[in-house]
């Protein structure tokens, strides 16, 4: 997709605006975060299982190339094909060249942030194939041909009212003429309306949650049991995934298992969680006869040893969405990119740039709620201020705002003059604020003051009341 | 790359790619990195196991039944496997559904005939099957979970396309976690060279959707009815 990550404030200025969103972002709060406290509390090996988690993985990445060297072997051994792409262009020919060589016209489609990495639908379009999305909440924002908003449910902004219009525009062709307005109606039509598209497919795509080394074997896991259909009933199935999504056994993969459905849904596992490896043996009376991965790069093998490496340790569980106080506020599409979230402001720069996206790392309060949650360990917001700092050294952002930040620093090197002028704006301040002690509109403050009152400080700055209470404190 | 990837290009994309990892880890002692690697592959070492799992085979079973039917599906027990076909017929009668399935060749013997008002087919579901029977590879108490494997005597597409679906599954097929169900799968495969069926599905309740204002549905796009027939053994 194009990204929009430039115009970020504008999109958040509508965003704010846009009330079925905010409805959708306060159920995400309400939803989610309760649910995965309730998993997380009754497991009490959970903070173990994260500490082994971030082990494996970080052994993983030190050994990434001997580690997708033998998941190679082992698909081929399997009866597999495992094909190798740097770019987002190399991945889409490769898909296209095996679907036109299955001589695919439809494919359907599990649910795969990778394949919306690589913008992968619109590609296979311009070349006569129609992927088709099985995903409910994939689906969903295809009719509406909208990114998603969210990595685990890409359709979370809709309401059911738009999912009703949607479907009644779309179901038409399909004799569907009765708009629906219950959501089991919705699903039940949904599941019909696929159901054919299953079984006339000539190819399945899906993602990978993990690639295990030890068998070479891909893991999907959905509640659905869409991406279970799409690579059972095809002819071919093609996995695309990131290489960063190996790890080295079964038993590792089961350790990831426990904390990713808790993680992302509170589930202690997610209705469908399904290994595969190789196409069908002989014996097998059904399956995919072929068996396809592609292993994307795209910039990823460049992290290892950076600064941002413990990004790839991410497992796409969307904790860190959940709990972020500014994707709650503003949801997924403000970010403008595929990724959204506290780990799409750290994974969006790596790939569209830095230049393109560098307002999504400096919209954070740095509350370190991502961090916390996150079941990976990963330091989202250490990262965040890498980007600000190259962002500043690459003189992005507005001039004004890198003059207050300069300012701001030539102070704040200055401890004595710091002190006295923070002691007259308090003064000042306190003063201005008499008798309500907040106050209506202050200058330079306007991006605050034009929606809410700015509250006055009350008493003296905090080096004064610190050097105070040391003063009573001794003896 | 693009246009730029000539005919012929993989194998070199793939050493490129690999190449770039290993310049971006750095310098390594390479054969001591390539014991690391095979040794950890061969060990299958465990990693943190939640202790709830460590109980004995009663409590085990116990904590399967409670596990799984918090997530909607619903069990019976039957003291043997000539018990199975009846138990089957209690199920779709109770559910209002023709007394029809199709069997996974695994569970085929278990007296069918015997039940000449239940029609039964075995091999794989056509579109028209309302409900399918099958066995389980095994299952695990610590979250509730199926684990279910192709193979000559269980297709997979009977786990997913009939509306409902049925599972035989023996008590002493309970395992305590997805660890002590690798080890019995590694045990079960003859050559050990492929360790893996070409599907090992772990399926924990029927099939659902939360796509809609998060609000869950069942019966998303798999079965919306799971049943479990437990056999003592
Ligand atoms: S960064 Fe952490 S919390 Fe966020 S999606 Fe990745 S693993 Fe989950």
């Amino acid at each position: 997709m194009q990204p929009t990550s430039f115009l970020f404030r504008e999109n958040v200025s509508k965003a704010l605006l846009d009330t079925d969103l905010q409805t959708a972002l306060y159920r995400v709060d309400k939803n989610f975060t309760s649910r995965r406290t309730a998993a997380v509390t009754a497991l009490p090996e959970f903070d173990a299982l994260r500490d082994d988690a971030v082990r494996i993985k970080d052994h993983t990445l030190a050994h990434l190339d001997l580690y997708l060297e033998k998941f190679e072997e082992k698909v081929v051994a399997n009866g597999g094909h495992v094909h190798w792409a740097a770019t987002p262009d190399d991945a889409k020919r490769i898909i296209l060249d095996l679907c036109q060589s299955a001589g695919a016209r439809t494919v359907t489609k599990g649910k795969s942030m990778i394949a919306e990495e690589i913008a992968l639908n619109p590609y296979l379009e311009a070349h006569g194939i129609t992927p088709v999305e099985t995903d409910l909440g994939e689906y969903i924002i295809q009719l509406a041909d909208e990114p998603p908003s969210h990595i685990i449910g890409p359709a979370i902004h809709k309401t059911k009212e738009q999912v009703s219009d949607l479907f009644v525009e779309h179901h038409r062709q399909y004799g569907k003429t009765q708009r629906l307005t219950e959501g089991v109606d919705l699903v039940a039509e949904a599941r019909e309306i696929l159901r054919p598209r299953y079984l006339a497919a000539d190819v399945g795509i899906t993602g990978a949650n993990f690639l295990i080394a030890e068998t070479g074997t891909s893991v999907i896991v959905t509640n659905e049991g869409n991406g279970d259909l799409t690579q059972q009933l095809p002819r071919t199935h093609i996995v695309i995934a990131s290489l960063e999504k190996i790890v080295p056994t079964l038993e590792d993969a089961s350790t990831l298992l426990r904390v990713l459905a808790r993680s992302a849904t509170g589930q202690q596992m997610s209705v469908y969680t399904t290994f595969s490896t190789g196409p069908r043996r002989a014996d097998d009376p059904d399956g995919p006869h072929n068996y396809h991965v592609v292993l994307l790069d795209n910039g990823r093998s460049k992290l290892l040893g950076t600064e941002f490496q413990d990004i790839l340790r991410c497992i796409r569980c969307g904790a860190c969405f959940n709990h972020c106080p500014v994707y709650g506020s503003i949801g997924g599409h403000a970010y403008g990119w595929v990724y959204s979230g506290p780990m799409g402001a750290v994974l969006t720069p790596t790939m569209i740039g830095i230049d393109e996206a560098h307002h999504l790392p400096s919209a954070t309060p740095f509350c370190g709620r991502c961090e916390a949650v996150c079941p990976m360990r990963i330091p989202l917001p250490k990262m965040m201020r890498h980007w600000r700092e190259q962002a500043f050294d690459k003189k992005l952002g507005g001039s004004r705002h890198r003059l207050t930040l300069r300012t701001w620093a030539w102070l704040a090197q200055r401890p004595a003059l710091y002190q006295r002028l923070s002691r007259i704006a308090v003064r000042y301040l306190a003063w201005r604020g008499r008798p309500l002690g907040r106050m209506h509109d202050l200058p330079f403050a306007q991006g605050w003051t034009a929606a809410r009152d700015l509250p006055a400080p009350q008493g003296r700055t905090f080096s004064e009341q610190w050097a105070a209470r040391q003063r009573r404190a001794r003896p | 790359m693009g246009g730029t990837a000539a005919k012929g290009a993989a194998v070199s994309v793939r050493d490129a790619i690999l190449a770039d990892i290993r310049g971006a880890l750095g310098p390594r002692h390479d054969a001591e990195a390539r014991d690391t690697v095979a040794a950890r592959l061969k060990a299958h070492k465990r990693n943190v196991i939640p202790a709830r799992s460590a109980v004995d085979h009663a409590h085990r079973t116990q904590m399967f039944i409670e596990q799984i039917t918090a997530t909607h599906t619903t069990v019976t027990t039957v003291v043997d496997g000539a018990a199975v076909p009846a138990a089957v017929a209690a199920f779709l009668k109770q559910h209002n559904l023709p007394a029809a399935a199709v069997l996974a060749p695994d569970i085929a013997d278990l007296g069918w005939e015997s039940h000449p008002l239940l029609q039964t087919r075995t091999g794989v579901p056509l579109e028209s099957d309302q409900v399918s029977v099958t066995g389980a590879f095994a299952a695990i108490a610590e979250t509730g979970t199926l684990m279910l494997t192709s193979g000559a005597g269980s297709p997979i597409t009977l786990n997913l396309l009939p509306d409902n679906h049925v599972v035989v599954l023996r008590r002493s097929q309970i395992t305590g976690t997805l660890e002590d169900a690798w080890d019995a799968l590694r045990a079960a495969q003859k050559p050990a060279a492929s360790a893996m069926p070409r599907t090992a599905m772990f399926v924990s309740g029927p099939s659902s959707t939360a796509d809609i204002e998060l609000t869950m549905y069942l019966g998303a796009h798999g079965p919306r009815r799971l049943h479990i027939v437990l056999v003592e053994d």
